[in-house]
């Protein structure tokens, strides 16, 4: 059923941690890589080798530049991948049902074997978190690992997003959103965790950390006072060089 | 958003087909034998051919028949009840029509009326993404509906209609294009928000995660449209209403007629195209785009 459920029992999502995120590509790849040999159809790459390589993908990582009024730039990385949206507009578009957000745990997810792969789910995204699998032709997204939290056959550490567990900056957080007592909703508060593109209405549940204050370059120099020119005018020899050399010229 | 042949012709072939039944639901007297049976004949193609032509860009056609359950939510599986149930009515009233000499009323007025409802609900497709601006405006259902209508008097025979409402619809075109732009550089949505570090300073797309193309970037980061469309305007308004319009004053004959539905065609095509390809998804700020 694509109409959305009123109520969620709980909002599992992810944090992500800008001030902490280094860029490295590392939860891309264990995403790839725990969702092309586990649930639904494999993460499909095209022409891996040649000219155009092209391949589905369900996080990636932007990069953006942010030039203050003042001083130098800084760079950010901003991983970006399905945020499960409370008011998923990709749910309500499909129509074959395929799409869906789940009751128990608000993760929105894609049953492949009714996608009849026409794309109108990834159109009412914002985010580009969908993407049709250039090989099963069946629209892929981020499933929250639902096969991995779940997942008695795995250690209890590895219970969590492959994203998550692989970050080597712990940049990236998953827990439930919705209880105000959760590490990652204390977190939020916290840091003052934000919403990407709010206005679009989707109400997303993952949040994005801002990046912390950086330390402020002092306006005046440490060193400067044992720099300073011990002699501002020349004297002696050179001073009557100066001089004589300035009236000839 | 990429211009898919197979979306623009089955929006500009159904959108004909489903006006064209309309009228022919409407047609007092009606055509009966031979008559109405080419009337519908050609209708129906259009209106099948546009759909058989939309399952073009399906991953999974085979898998068709699953969009009719979701009517509650889903605007494309509306059209798909509305199609399906305009073919059937009308269907049965152009055999009344064709074979018996008889206009069933029953059939032929909800029938016309769903018609009209299956072109609103395709151009909903569009008109609900928030996503797409341009798409997310009153003159969506509006120009779809009014190409539908004017297709559906051309194709009719019609001529009197159709020279009264053809500077109608350049005008509503015009003023959709222009009230459009309007609308999608006022739109709330930008890079400072998809970052969320706009209150920071300037924001802007250093690296992409990936060198190449991916699925999001061909289906909706598509930027030829834009630098074409003042040109592939003028040429829509002359192909499908300026053109036509002066063909429909001459004296009337079938060729010049059969002309003006070809050009008309022609220009609504490069309409459609344009409609398309001109579109900025908002996912393109994520791209730099």
């Amino acid at each position: 059923m694509t109409t959305l459920p009123q109520h969620t029992e709980k909002s599992l999502g992810l944090v992500i941690d800008l001030d902490t995120c280094v860029g490295c590509h590392a939860c891309v790849t264990a995403c790839k890589g725990w969702n092309t040999e586990n649930y639904g159809a494999p993460l499909a790459d095209k022409d891996a080798y040649g000219a155009n390589p092209v391949g589905s993908f369900l996080n990636r990582v932007h990069s953006y530049e942010v030039q203050h009024e003042h001083g130098p730039a800084q760079l950010f990385h901003m991983p970006k991948s399905c945020l499960h949206c409370a008011d998923a507009p990709c749910v309500t578009v499909c129509p074959t049902g395929a799409s869906y957000k789940r009751v128990e745990d608000g993760i929105v997810l894609v049953n492949e074997s009714d996608c009849i792969g026409c794309g109108l789910c990834a159109w009412a995204c914002p985010y580009g978190a969908r993407e049709m699998d250039p090989e099963e032709q069946v629209m892929k997204k981020c499933t929250l690992c639902v096969d991995r939290i779940y997942n008695e056959n795995l250690p209890e550490e590895d219970r969590q997003p492959a994203c998550v567990r692989t970050c080597p900056a712990g940049a990236r957080h998953f827990g439930d959103l919705s209880d105000p007592e959760s590490d990652v909703s204390k977190l939020v508060a916290d840091r003052g965790g934000f919403e990407l593109m709010p206005e679009q209405g989707t109400a997303p549940v993952n949040r994005y950390l801002p990046p912390r204050p950086r330390d402020e370059v002092p306006d005046f120099d440490v060193l400067a006072p044992f720099l300073e020119p011990v002699a501002e005018e020349p004297a002696g020899f050179l001073g009557w060089l100066d001089r004589t050399l300035s009236k000839v010229s | 958003m990429h211009p898919a042949p197979s979306i623009i012709l089955f929006t500009t072939l159904s959108g004909l087909g489903f006006g064209m039944l309309a009228f022919l639901s409407l047609d007092v007297p009606a055509p009966r034998g031979w008559t109405a049976f080419w009337f519908f004949l050609i209708a129906y193609a259009l209106a099948i051919g546009g759909l058989l032509a939309s399952t073009f860009h399906l991953g999974h056609p085979e898998r068709a028949l699953k969009a009719f359950t979701q009517w509650r939510s889903s605007w494309l599986s509306r059209e798909a009840w509305l199609a399906v149930g305009t073919l059937v009515l009308m269907g049965l009233y152009a055999i009344g029509l064709v074979f018996f000499d008889t206009r069933l009323r029953i059939f032929g007025i909800p029938g016309g009326l769903m018609a009209i409802a299956t072109v609103v609900a395709t151009s909903m497709i569009y008109a609900q993404m928030r996503t797409v601006p341009r798409w997310n405006h009153w003159s969506t259902p509006i120009v779809f509906l009014a190409y539908a209508i004017v297709g559906g008097a051309l194709l009719t025979g019609r001529v009197e209609l159709v020279r009264a409402l053809l500077p109608l619809l350049l005008i509503l075109q015009v003023f959709a294009w222009i009230d459009q732009d309007r609308h999608e550089k006022a739109d709330d949505t930008n890079i400072a928000t998809a970052t969320g570090l706009g209150d920071r300073g300037r924001v802007h797309a250093f690296e992409a995660p990936h060198t190449g193309e991916n699925y999001l970037t061909k289906e909706m980061v598509f930027r030829v449209g834009r630098k074409h469309a003042a040109v592939l305007k003028v040429a829509a308004l002359l192909l499908a209403m300026i053109l036509p319009t002066f063909l429909l004053f001459l004296p009337f004959h079938h060729t010049l007629a059969a002309l003006a539905v070809l050009l008309h065609l022609a220009g609504v095509l490069i309409q459609r195209w344009i409609f398309f390809a001109e579109a900025r998804h908002v996912v393109s700020f994520y791209y730099g785009r």
